[in-house]
């Protein structure tokens, strides 16, 4: 169990490495007028030559490469070429508002996609022709589009919630749930309605298996054929299908935060990404990753549990 | 016709495959065509793609043409859809966003499938070290949130949509690479494959020819899905303000309303309606092609099936005769442990006929006795074990007759379903089950311990450590060695022979009056299948419990059972005392069943008489 986990946690590492290289090559590509962009048209040729050497760029890649990695290694991920913040400090602000809109999306998705799934297989009829419909609607609007609507009728047209953010660290929580009750609804839709229809799939699958009517004919009551056995082997799928949505609502969610005027990770993604501000660049692509690698483990590790199986292997 | 002969050992010779493969192809085409939702979405999409083609053509204005004094104009004669914040045309812009917006869409399924497909062949087909390393770079790619990376591609090679599109694709190219692996993977060693080698066909041949028909129909899912995936992260990229500017696209155009939402809402419903209706269409058209696929899949697994169900007329006439015989049944008035009678099972279907699976069945079971019920697959046999288990398949109708079960009905004459409530408290109780295929019969997640217990507990209603001390000792009476092992072992780590000993002590768990048997032995090694018939003789003596042994196998029925019912096309052929039955058979269809399944069988016949030895 500790070596698997071990041994995840050493792949893991290696993916991150293997994409720090490939951000960071790809980020100098656009590194040759940082110095002008930064200081202005009005910059002496001197001024730029120290102010490139003050961010290292006269040195040769590789060499900045490894500068920054012995940093990142020893807790320092650099500050922000523009407004000279450091980086770790710019995400432990913006963290928190992204990932309590993340998971709690993520939560609301594994709940109401499973009882919805369910029902749909089990009743069939008329809760599952509109769980299908659903994923179909689903599918045919991207969740920025849903974010837009929501915000034009329910905060601007009938004026329920606030149409633009109003956290910060000094607000009550009252506030936190008020502002982040539309985004989160924009992100989780998609995923309800794919979730869903994933967990329907794989609950008919699991009840037309043997072993269900063997269970029912030993006197097992179908409500724990159905929550103890049927759902847990039916998780799996649901689990695979939650990662993967969970990674791109990753990227999903900085449009919402923009839609929203959310002070979250994405604002600070789009504005660092079109300066082209190396340092907080890689300290988002950095941390979104690693948030992906973990949540693969803890799915595998899940999966471990659920299957016998699979934990023997 | 086409499916059965795709994966039929006779059709490797070069040629015909690829000549199946479009006979395939064009019935899929045409139910495609017969669904409404697929031909709905086949025009949407033709309409929308005709007008981004002659957009030039159609719009009325520029794409960028401004006219300032009419800002955020309403719908007129000139410009059908009003103007936005600078005075633009919506209507043509709506169009020129279509062409970038489809085209961007293309690009990027292009690149998706020009990368995931022949890396997915290459893997599938050869395996090895080349599998090894792309599975590695898929599983970093698929870890990469998209958009996060597109952010970074756009830093480093400026905002173009044709790079974001190319970078996508990349970024989304593991799902083609993954459906096409397992696909070949899942070919690479069937017989035609196989026959195609040998007969010296190139790798290269056998790869375009045999291979790449069986993943065009889910490439072409796959691809629809992901053009509207593209679509909204371009459009996404695009209302974030990362596009070019100078271009009319709909993310420009909904951020554009965006702008505007407080004046003019109507600005973001164009663009979004376009949107959802281009996605909509993909996403329909992905389902129709899939419905298209699977139906054909359900023709072809229905086709056996359907056979069973049409009786042919002089068989029929044969039964009709030996309906009237079976004594005692119809006489009614004697107390059985079960009782079937006249019994109907009919499946509806689509085209509102019904498809009779058992017809006028009539039997009985008494206590202490071992009723078998042979006949070949498709007779009926197990449909009719799981009426009275009450475990039939939801769409299952009792279309005639009843079962009684010691005197009271499980099914009432005229009752269409059996009913759940009654049964419910017999199962596991009265009536216990042993199925035919061991493994798949034990859930996989759950120890044998486990699966012992609990049916004890929530049955007996006795405490878990007596239901445990109770496994324990059934564990050992079906002759496992080692019980405690078994106990805390899962599924997947006992043979089968133990897992069906496993599923014996379950269904004699609770102290049922009555086992029902469905092909016990079927899955089974011939050393073992002997093994587990002693067993059930020897529990069907000690406990005294009335066992319905559904079997195709005459040996098996000579070996064990006092009484036989013989089943044919879902009738009942013959019924007697399998002495009687076996010495003089009365019917034709009873005589070749025993000829055929006794003729050429010694090592069954062996077993037969080395087990009567030691019992009598």
């Amino acid at each position: 169990m500790i070596r698997f986990i071990l041994k995840r946690l050493g792949s893991g590492l290696v993916v991150l490495f293997a994409v720090s290289v490939l951000t960071f090559f790809l980020l100098y590509i656009s590194s040759g007028s940082i110095a002008r962009n930064i200081l202005g048209d009005q910059a002496t040729p001197e001024q730029l030559a120290v102010k490139e050497a003050e961010l290292g760029l006269d040195q040769p890649i590789v060499t900045r490469y490894f500068k920054w990695l012995t940093d990142a290694l020893g807790g320092n991920l650099g500050a922000s070429w523009f407004s000279s913040e450091p980086v770790a400090n710019a995400l432990a602000t913006r963290i928190p508002v992204t990932m309590t809109m993340v998971f709690s999306a993520m939560i609301l998705i594994a709940i109401v996609a499973t009882l919805i799934g369910v029902a749909a297989a089990v009743k069939r009829g008329w809760v599952d022709r509109v769980v299908q419909i659903g994923a179909i609607i689903g599918d045919s609007i991207p969740g920025f589009v849903i974010g837009i609507i929501l915000v034009t009728v329910l905060a601007i047209q009938l004026g329920l919630f606030p149409a633009t953010s109003t956290i910060s660290p000094g607000e009550p929580p009252s506030a936190w749930v008020l502002s982040l009750t539309l985004p989160v609804i924009a992100l989780l839709i998609n995923g309800v309605t794919g979730g869903a229809q994933q967990i329907r799939s794989a609950v008919i699958k699991q009840l037309e298996r043997d072993y269900v009517r063997t269970l029912r004919s030993r006197g097992i009551s179908e409500r724990e054929v159905l929550f103890k056995h049927v759902l847990r082997s039916s998780a799996p799928a649901g689990l695979t299908v939650l990662s993967l949505q969970l990674i791109g609502m990753l990227g999903g969610v900085v449009i919402i935060e923009q839609i929203f005027a959310l002070p979250g990770m994405g604002p600070l993604a789009v504005a660092a990404t079109s300066q082209s501000d190396q340092p907080v660049v890689m300290g988002v692509v950095m941390y979104t990753v690693a948030v992906v690698i973990l949540v693969n483990l803890v799915v595998d590790l899940l999966n471990g549990w659920l299957n016998p199986k699979v934990r023997a292997s | 016709m086409t499916e059965s002969l795709e994966s039929s050992p006779l059709t490797p010779v070069p040629g015909t495959t690829g000549q199946t493969g479009t006979v395939v192809r064009s019935t899929v085409l045409k139910r495609l065509f017969k669904n409404p939702l697929g031909i709905l979405a086949i025009v949407i999409l033709l309409a929308i793609s005709l007008l981004a083609i002659f957009a030039d053509v159609l719009a009325p204005f520029e794409e960028n043409f401004a006219n300032i004094s009419k800002t955020l104009a309403a719908p007129d004669a000139v410009n059908i859809l009003g103007t936005d914040s600078s005075g633009r045309d919506v209507w043509s812009r709506l169009l020129f966003g279509a062409r970038l917006t489809l085209l961007s869409a293309l690009l990027c399924a292009a690149v998706a499938i020009a990368i995931g497909l022949p890396a997915g062949l290459i893997a599938g087909y050869y395996a090895g070290k080349f599998e090894a390393v792309s599975n590695w770079v898929v599983s970093i790619l698929m870890s990469l949130p998209g958009l996060i990376v597109l952010l970074t591609i756009r830093a480093a090679f400026g905002p173009s949509v044709w790079i974001a599109m190319i970078a996508f694709g990349v970024l989304i190219s593991p799902s083609y690479f993954r459906l096409t692996r397992s696909a070949v993977q899942s070919v690479r060693n069937e017989l035609y494959v196989d026959a195609a080698r040998v007969s010296g066909l190139s790798d290269p041949r056998i790869i375009t020819r045999h291979i790449f028909s069986v993943v065009r129909a889910p490439i072409i899912i796959q691809t629809a899905a992901i053009a509207g995936v593209a679509i909204a992260i371009q459009s996404g990229l695009e209302f974030l303000g990362l596009g070019d500017p100078a271009k009319a696209t709909w993310g420009v155009m909904l951020s554009e309303g965006f702008k505007n939402v407080y004046l003019t809402p109507t600005l973001l419903f164009w663009p979004a309606f376009a949107m959802a209706l281009t996605i909509g269409a993909l996403v329909l058209l992905g389902n129709a092609i899939r419905d298209a696929l699977e139906d054909g899949e359900k023709i072809k697994h229905r086709r056996k099936p359907a056979v069973k169900g049409t009786t042919t007329a002089p068989a029929a006439a044969a039964k009709r005769s030996a309906r009237k015989t079976p004594a005692a049944v119809d006489a009614g008035t004697e107390h059985h442990l079960v009782k079937v009678t006249n019994l109907g099972v009919g499946y509806p279907q689509a085209d509102g006929s019904l498809k009779k699976v058992v017809d006028d069945v009539s039997f009985h079971v008494d206590r202490g006795e071992i009723l078998g019920i042979v006949g070949e697959s498709g007779s009926g046999k197990s449909q009719t074990a799981f009426s009275i288990l009450g475990l039939l398949p939801d769409t299952a109708r009792i279309v005639a007759g009843s079962i009684q079960f010691d005197g009271n009905y499980t099914v009432a004459p005229g009752e269409e379903l059996v009913s759940q409530e009654r049964l419910s408290r017999l199962r596991g109780r009265r009536i216990s089950y042993i199925p035919q295929e061991p493994m798949s019969n034990l859930d996989p997640a759950f120890t044998i311990g486990y699966q012992l217990v609990t049916p004890m507990v929530r049955v007996l209603g006795i405490s878990k450590a007596e239901a445990t001390k109770r496994a324990m000792k059934l564990l050992s009476d079906v002759g496992i060695t080692y019980p405690d092992r078994t106990f805390k072992a899962y599924p997947h780590e006992v043979s089968g022979g133990m897992a069906q000993r496993v599923l014996i002590a379950g269904a004699i768990s609770c102290e049922p009056d009555l086992i029902i048997a469905d092909e016990p032995t079927t899955a089974l090694d011939v050393t073992v299948q002997a093994d587990v018939l002693d067993l059930i003789r020897d529990l069907q003596r000690s406990l005294g419990v009335g066992v319905i042994l559904v079997t195709h196998n005459f040996g098996v029925v000579a070996d064990l059972c006092d009484r036989v019912v013989v089943m044919q096309n879902g009738r009942l052929v013959e019924e007697g005392a399998v002495r009687d039955i076996l010495r003089q058979p009365k019917e034709l269809y009873t005589q070749t069943l025993l000829a055929s399944m006794l003729e050429g069988k010694t090592p069954m016949s062996m077993l037969v008489s080395s087990q009567k030895e030691p019992v009598s």
